[in-house]
């Protein structure tokens, strides 16, 4: 055990680092001047070259990016992951802040797409070629090749420009001090990006457990549960589900990477102080430190996922349990007892 | 020619109808000894006609085990025609291939008594296994199937087939990847209680009692019952699934190639069990390739080819190859190593599946070696014996 958490951890270092690394390249190829888009165009036009220079030098816009790499990983492993150019504040407080804001955005539609998704894919595979599982299947097709930015402004034109139900954007009233913000503000203000994120989700974990679960309908056990009289709406609870528990762990796991990506797109749309929102700023900013601290605290969200994944196969899967050692003592006395048999 | 003869007894339409004593026998008269059939057997219903003195009806020869309880079958299957609506490959491209109806099981017919095991025997791939399909009533979405069977004397459609399973007829299918694999197979033998509330905890105790038996009686340890399938070693998954069958209580068991996998005192032993279980008043339906085990443990034979039975006949009948009607019966009897193996005559040659079937089958000579030359061949999407590359049993 002690081994496979030390092959974990060493994994995701070399990601992580792999990733920080890919960041600093990308924004350094990238066209932005720092200097330029952290200004603005006022007070850049006004300011004299050795002012901008001397800003340059401050950020250290000049220094090429292997040395800002390793002084910035040096601080890193101290505990310190830079300031934001962009926010003027310490990354660490930047993400902190927003993170909580993306994390009750992605867990409502992490939750809410990998139930309901699973529940459409059981249900269609179950009719087959009849109304419902046309249905959940043309709902599908449609939402999984729409951009999410489009559900997430078609959505808001509906539902906050057309009928005024919720708001447009913001994870709170505008203009309303933060100690009076209330719950179901809170709520208002995550529904529609939560329920556009749910419903591109749902489409891609519904087909996909639809799949799994026609290839379960045609395997030698559940035919064999059915010859033993067994309906297939009942042959599914009994049999069925727990087969598709595995496939829907793996899917529901690599969904966090796809919420993630998802998420960016939605909180853009609908002006969410998310982590994802924070990630366009920087990258616009070329707000290198903020950029990088995002990419590092997704990259380990995301392995965490895969992480679980793994973990929980080995609950749910006897095969890849490691034997018990009453159970494999079970197994040789029976293995003994066969050999004398045969 | 006389195969045809012997299928048409009262020299009918080779219905329903039994015409009594029309034909000669190789077997001996049926042990009810009831008074032939009376009226009208064009019109008469199934039900109403008395088998009991007739020795070949129904196209069939009797055994000294068969009995028509009630006066009817416990099972009948007359004219059954199963075909698959699948893409013509010969078709240039995939794209406008033309969809056709193959059939791959014509006009069969076949019965079980209660008390008798009925060996269907027949090559690998041949198309053995949807004829148990067919009497469990599970068919894939693209089969359509026609014909007509009986379940003690009911007419039966796709509904009350399907009605049956579990409830009067019971599988033993043929791979042993029919457990599922992420169940203790305790539970799995123990099946879904059925009721509610109070009456499904009874139902759940009473089957947990008849598990514990069972598992005594054919040799599984109490601490088998908390295995998963991946844990057992072949021959205990096949007691399994045999206790699977008989948990149900069923009237009838259609086992699909049973044996596989096993070796020949397991195959011997897993034979007997089924022989126990016709010797107690049930009715078999015994699906193997292979003709000296089915020779050995059934009471009558009905010999499979190209999807249909040409010939359903008592053991006793392959003492001898004159008392044999169809050529390739005669055929199967020269093959049979205790004769001369004579595998030129007819169709006769080695298949393609049979080999290594027969090999994991320990090395069991006789395995049945025709090649299907109907639209099964090999390649065909059939779950027959030759697939398992069995895993097989220390024991």
């Amino acid at each position: 055990m002690a081994r496979r958490i030390l092959i974990a951890l060493g994994r995701l270092a070399l990601l992580l680092a792999a990733v920080s690394l890919a960041v600093f390249v990308l924004v350094d190829l990238s066209p932005i001047d720092p200097v330029q888009a952290n200004v603005g165009q006022a007070a850049l036009l006004g300011m004299s070259d050795e002012k901008r220079a001397a800003l340059a030098a401050h950020w250290g816009a000049d220094v090429p990016w292997p040395e800002r790499y390793l002084a910035w990983a040096q601080a890193l492993l101290q505990g310190d992951m830079g300031t934001s150019l962009r926010y003027n504040q310490p990354v660490a407080q930047v993400i902190a802040e927003r993170a909580g804001n993306s994390l009750v955005l992605m867990g409502i539609a992490w939750a809410a797409s990998g139930v309901l998704g699973f529940a459409l894919g059981v249900a269609a595979a179950l009719s087959r070629g009849r109304l419902l599982d046309r249905a959940v299947r043309a709902y599908c097709f449609v939402l999984a090749s729409s951009p999410t930015f489009w559900v997430g402004l078609l959505l808001l034109t509906v539902f906050a420009v057309m009928l005024g139900w919720l708001p447009l954007g913001f994870s709170v009233p505008a203009g309303k001090a933060a100690a009076d913000v209330t719950l179901a503000d809170a709520l208002r203000h995550v529904a529609l990006p939560a329920v556009t994120l749910s419903l591109v989700g749902v489409a891609n974990i519904a087909l996909h457990t639809r799949a799994k679960a026609i290839d379960v309908m045609g395997s030698d056990w559940f035919r064999f549960a059915r010859a033993r009289g067994l309906s297939p709406a009942r042959a599914m609870a009994r049999h069925g589900l727990r087969n598709l528990a595995l496939p829907a762990v793996t899917l529901q796991f690599a969904q966090v990477a796809e919420i993630f990506g998802g998420s960016v797109l939605v909180e853009e749309v609908f002006s969410y102080p998310g982590l994802g929102q924070a990630a366009v700023t920087a990258g616009l900013g070329g707000d290198v430190a903020l950029l990088a601290g995002i990419a590092l605290v997704s990259a380990a969200i995301v392995f965490a996922g895969n992480l679980a994944a793994n973990l929980i196969y080995g609950l749910v899967d006897p095969r890849l349990r490691p034997a018990g050692r009453a159970r494999a003592a079970a197994r040789r006395a029976l293995a003994g007892e066969g050999a004398s048999r045969g | 020619m006389s195969a045809d003869e012997m299928r048409k007894p009262g020299g009918g339409s080779g219905a329903v109808l039994g015409g009594p004593g029309a034909a000669p026998s190789s077997a001996e008269p049926g042990a009810a000894g009831a008074a032939p059939a009376a009226g009208d057997p064009g019109t008469a219903p199934h039900e109403a006609l008395d088998h009991g003195a007739s020795a070949v009806h129904h196209h069939h020869s009797h055994a000294p085990g068969s009995r028509h309880g009630h006066g009817h079958h416990l099972l009948q299957v007359e004219g059954l025609t199963v075909a698959f609506r699948m893409y013509d490959d010969a078709a240039g491209s995939f794209l406008t291939a033309p969809q056709r109806d193959v059939e791959v099981i014509h006009d069969l017919s076949i019965s079980v008594h209660e008390g008798e095991v009925v060996a269907v025997v027949g090559a690998s791939g041949s198309g053995k296994s949807l004829l148990a399909d067919a009497v469990m009533g599970l068919f894939e979405p693209n089969a359509s199937v026609r014909g007509r069977i009986w379940f003690d004397g009911e007419p039966q459609d796709a509904a009350s087939l399907a009605a049956l399973r579990g409830r009067g007829i019971s599988l033993v299918p043929q791979s042993t990847a029919s457990l599922d694999p992420l169940m203790p197979v305790g539970r799995q033998v123990e099946g879904a209680p059925r009721g509610r509330g109070a009456a499904r905890r009874a139902d759940a105790r009473r089957r947990a009692a008849r598990r514990a038996e069972l598992f005594e009686r054919y040799g599984l340890a109490p601490e088998v019952a908390r295995l998963y399938p991946h844990e057992l070693s072949g021959g205990m998954a096949r007691r399994v699934l045999l206790c699977c069958a008989l948990m149900d209580e069923p009237r009838l068991i259609v086992a699909d190639e049973p044996t596989p996998g096993l070796d020949l005192p397991l195959a011997v032993r897993a034979l007997a069990d089924l022989r126990a279980f016709a010797d107690a008043g049930g009715g078999v339906m015994l699906i193997t390739h292979d003709i000296e085990l089915a020779l050995a443990v059934a009471d009558r034979v009905a010999v499979f080819r190209d999807g249909t039975v040409v010939e359903e006949t008592a053991v006793a009948s392959f003492a001898d190859p004159a008392l044999l009607a169809h050529p390739f019966s005669r055929a199967l009897w020269h093959a049979l190593p205790e004769h001369d193996f004579a595998a030129g005559d007819d169709a006769l040659t080695d298949g393609e599946g049979a080999g290594p079937a027969a090999a994991a089958d320990g090395g069991l000579p006789g395995a049945v070696g025709a090649p299907a030359d109907g639209p099964w061949g090999a390649g065909a999407p059939l779950t027959e014996a030759d697939v398992e590359a069995d895993e097989e049993d220390p024991c």
